[in-house]
């Protein structure tokens, strides 16, 4: 870890925030992502 | 045109909810402040100015949900779109009908609630002059956010989600110059910029209004 | 052949299946590296300390949002004035992610402004506007969400964009004529003079650039799916039909 100061918690907190946010915006976006393309595989192979 | 601003008008007077709603609930907010932030005269007349103008916006977007719902309910919104007259004559009417329904007795009200609330006796005129301005904006942007949601079943929140943040600059104008009045600055810019933005909505919305109907009507 | 070819549905999703993955890898390589670059290797500021290093999120994350939103302004005149399909998908496909954006911007925004302006929130005309554009985000997620014919939807929100655009627009200079602000001025922009120095540019921009591929790459995938789901709907109805 690099010497952050007195500020250490206000920076980790917006490091951690953000990319919690980022991955959890990649993570529902692939998980709907992966899950459309099941129900698309399912709807093909029985029409 | 006419005639459809009168029967929309003879409409509102008849249901009795137009009118007489949007006013009771404009009082409510009113007399529920000082209850919120305490009586002091130091307290409440800062916030009069902003307090009238949140209390009209949020009892204007009371009776948004009603300009279209029940004529495309039963269908006579389908008969002004094949009418001789266009859609967008029909959406400045029906904005209209709206403000001189709840708008304009909102505007007419608010001094008299402005003594509820001690504001600056220099801010009436300012809070009369921009409420005139600013709810004809409001009844237009709530007509087009009626429109995008009249197909819709529960449309009541949507709507208020819709429209509010398009309020935004109308209601900073208006606050502003009241507030500006008070404090016995020019307010003649606020009021200006204000008057730019309805005029601005007069000349697009409606146009927007249209094309919303008809797609939703397709 | 024009470029709206690649626009129709079946080659946007087979140039989009090869492309995605090299977007999501260099979006995650430059994420990665901007990030480190700007969290370990860089010196604290002499004013601001070690919070200076919020910026790699705040500034590319605030950028985004606000590009998110152009673009789907320009998506949604594609659908109005040429009737593409994927124009409007993906325009429903940046809303979530314009609003992950926004909130980036804001939450990093407020971290900082704690220890540097004493306070978490400032009705200060830039951090209002971003409130404002995330409300304008909301309003338009939930319109979509709100209406079943995938056509009407697409339309009416088109317009809402159209319309929000120029109320977003007049709210933004309303703001500035209600508050004067705390916010620094830009703190990038062509005509270098006043810019951030060196040290902190270079990571700057690698995390903008992580920012931008990120976008690209999450607005892809989710128009990919949105044309997936068009088109399980789609046979739905004509199986029910026959």
């Amino acid at each position: 870890m690099p010497d952050l100061g007195s500020y250490a918690a206000e920076v980790t907190a917006a490091y951690i925030g953000s990319i919690v946010l980022l991955l959890a915006i990649v993570g529902l976006s692939w998980r709907r992502y992966a899950r459309v393309r099941a129900a698309l595989d399912e709807v093909e192979k029985n029409g | 045109m006419i005639a459809l601003l009168k029967r929309d008008l003879r409409l509102a007077l008849r249901a009795g909810g137009g009118f007489g709603l949007g006013l009771a609930f404009f009082l409510i907010v009113v007399v529920l402040v000082p209850f919120g932030v305490g009586p002091e005269r130091e307290v409440l007349r800062p916030i009069a100015p902003g307090i009238l103008w949140v209390g009209a916006l949020l009892a204007a977007l009371l009776s948004l949900d009603r300009i279209f719902a029940l004529d495309f309910e039963d269908g006579s919104l389908a008969l002004l779109a094949t009418s001789p007259l266009p859609l967008e004559a029909a959406g400045l009417v029906k904005a209209s009908a709206h403000w001189i329904t709840t708008g304009l007795p909102l505007t007419l009200a608010a001094p008299f609630f402005g003594f509820l609330l001690l504001m600056q006796p220099e801010a009436y005129g300012y809070l009369l002059v921009s409420l005139l301005i600013g709810t004809p904006a409001l009844s237009m942007i709530g007509t087009f956010g009626a429109a995008l949601t009249v197909g819709l079943r529960r449309g009541g929140l949507l709507l208020s989600l819709l429209v509010l943040p398009l309020y935004v600059p109308t209601l900073i104008f208006g606050a502003e110059a009241v507030r500006r009045g008070a404090a016995g600055l020019d307010a003649s810019g606020a009021l200006i910029l204000q008057a730019g933005i309805t005029a601005g909505c007069f000349a697009i919305l409606p146009f927007a209004t249209a094309a919303v109907l008809r797609i939703n009507l397709r | 052949m024009s470029m709206w070819e690649y626009a129709n549905p079946r080659l946007f999703m087979s140039w989009t299946r090869s492309v995605l993955p090299w977007t999501f890898g260099l979006a995650g390589v430059c994420l990665v590296v901007g990030l480190v670059w700007g969290f370990f290797f860089t010196p604290d500021d002499f004013r601001q300390g070690s919070t200076v290093k919020i910026i790699y999120l705040h500034v590319p994350s605030a950028l985004m949002a606000i590009n998110a939103w152009i673009m789907m302004l320009v998506a949604s005149l594609i659908w109005v004035v040429r009737r593409h399909h994927v124009s409007a998908l993906a325009a429903r496909a940046a809303a979530p992610v314009g609003v992950v954006m926004t909130l980036i911007a804001l939450w990093t925004g407020a971290v900082w402004g704690q220890p540097m302006w004493g306070t978490w929130w400032a009705w200060d005309p830039r951090l209002t506007s971003f409130l404002i554009l995330f409300l304008f985000y909301l309003g338009y997620i939930a319109l979509w969400e709100a209406i079943e014919d995938p056509d009407t939807a697409a339309d009416l929100t088109a317009i809402l964009c159209i319309v929000g655009s120029i109320f977003a627009i007049l709210s933004r200079y309303a703001v500035f004529f209600w508050n004067q602000g705390l916010h620094q001025g830009a703190s990038l922009s062509l005509d270098a003079e006043k810019n951030v120095a060196d040290v902190f540019y270079y990571p700057l921009l690698v995390c903008i650039a992580g920012f931008v591929l990120l976008f690209v790459a999450l607005v892809l995938m989710r128009t990919r799916t949105e044309i997936r789901a068009r088109r399980i709907k789609a046979l739905q109805a004509r199986g029910q039909h026959a």
